[in-house]
């Protein structure tokens, strides 16, 4: 994922620019900006969440701060990657995470999920 | 169903590891397959993907994502890159990579749409376009003993269908129903559809063993256009929403 933004407090938030997204890579609705039918969905996370956590994240359950909907991760509504990965909520289109790399972070914000449920064997 | 435990462990997942270029084997006008050799690859399940970066001299990167299109075989890994007109890495993966050097990847990655070899049950693969590369891992992963597979298989036009000869031998053995459907223009050559151009619709899906009570369990890939309108219409037949995994590949041209 292409670095972006200045890194300072907050989520970098770069130029919109053309998302150029990773699988098929045609231009797609920019960053946050396209509430249009995303393009991508939570399997595209599976690379960049594998940065931070150190099970696959997408085959767990979130569930919705907005609507309270569970939805497995891989099922999120995906735009970017400019500025960064956005995965909305497949029943209210509520933002549920982003993540955002830069040359020396990993900026994840999971503040759209009140939880989230990880399969593990026992 | 669903499980964290996939191959690769914590470090070998993580790492960003070279892919040497062994072999190219062109697939259709607008598809290439990339035989990549990769130290130590850990292995991976059918419908698994990597993601590919390239670093240009100024250390720009690009990074994309790539459906694994084989079973795991030693280092050996091959990937089918769909060429995007002004795309910043597919061109160049499929154009002008030269055999021995190479890209990083990133994998294998992807719990989610993956379909084990010893899951029970029938599986229907629903292909758009370039989604057929995960559910063809998933194809050539099926043991010749295994479960029945169905794969419909949604292309413009005959021009556009990847691994043609494949899926014609292997829709001759026993156990693979391959179907296709040409949403511009058939060829009239009989590329296995007698069915007029059109978008996917429900009378594809039709037939006897692939009803909701047979309890398939459903992959979808390929853009998100044709996701959606491949889920709805699983759902309205029918098909239990828990059996159905999908996976959206870019914005539906």
């Amino acid at each position: 994922m292409q670095s972006s933004g200045d890194g300072e407090t907050d989520l970098p938030s770069g130029p919109p620019g053309e998302a150029a997204g990773p699988l098929g890579e045609a231009a797609g609705p920019p960053g946050e900006g396209g509430r249009g039918t995303a393009a991508w969905d939570g399997n595209l996370l599976a690379g960049p969440l594998s940065e931070v956590f150190a099970v696959d994240v997408t085959t767990a359950v979130g569930r919705c701060r907005g609507c309270g909907a569970r939805s497995a991760i891989a099922t999120l509504r995906v735009h970017g990657p400019q500025p960064g990965l956005v995965g909305r909520c497949p029943g209210c289109d509520d933002v549920l995470l982003r993540i955002v790399r830069t040359p020396d972070a990993v900026w994840l914000d999971l503040g759209g999920l009140t939880s989230l449920r990880i399969p593990a064997d026992g | 169903m669903a499980r964290a435990a996939i191959p690769g462990g914590l470090s070998a997942r993580r790492a960003w590891r070279p892919g040497r270029l062994l072999e190219r084997r062109v697939e259709s006008a607008g598809a290439t397959t990339l035989i990549l050799d990769v130290t130590d690859w850990p292995g991976h399940l059918p419908g698994q993907h990597v993601d590919v970066r390239l670093t240009a001299e100024d250390g720009y990167t690009a990074t994309r994502s790539y459906s694994l299109a084989a079973p795991a075989e030693g280092d050996r890994v091959e990937l089918t890159v769909q060429r995007v007109p002004d795309g910043e890495v597919s061109p160049f993966l499929c154009d002008d990579l030269l055999l021995g050097d190479a890209v990083e990847l990133r994998g294998p990655v992807g719990g989610w749409f993956v379909w084990r070899p010893d899951q029970p049950g029938p599986v229907l693969l629903l292909a758009g376009g370039s989604g057929l590369v995960p559910l063809m891992a998933m194809v050539r992963a099926r043991p010749a003993d295994g479960p029945p597979f169905r794969l419909v298989y949604s292309v413009r036009q005959p021009d556009d269908l990847i691994y043609r000869e494949e899926l014609a031998a292997v829709a001759g053995t026993g156990g693979v129903d391959v179907r296709y459907v040409f949403t511009r223009r058939t060829s009239g050559d009989g590329a296995g559809s007698a069915r007029r151009a059109g978008r996917l619709r429900a009378a594809d899906l039709d037939g006897q063993g692939w009803g909701p009570a047979d309890a398939p369990t459903c992959f979808v890939c390929g853009p998100t256009g044709f996701v959606e309108a491949a889920a709805t219409i699983l759902a309205s037949a029918g098909h239990d929403a828990a059996r159905i995994r999908t996976e959206r590949f870019g914005p539906s041209g």
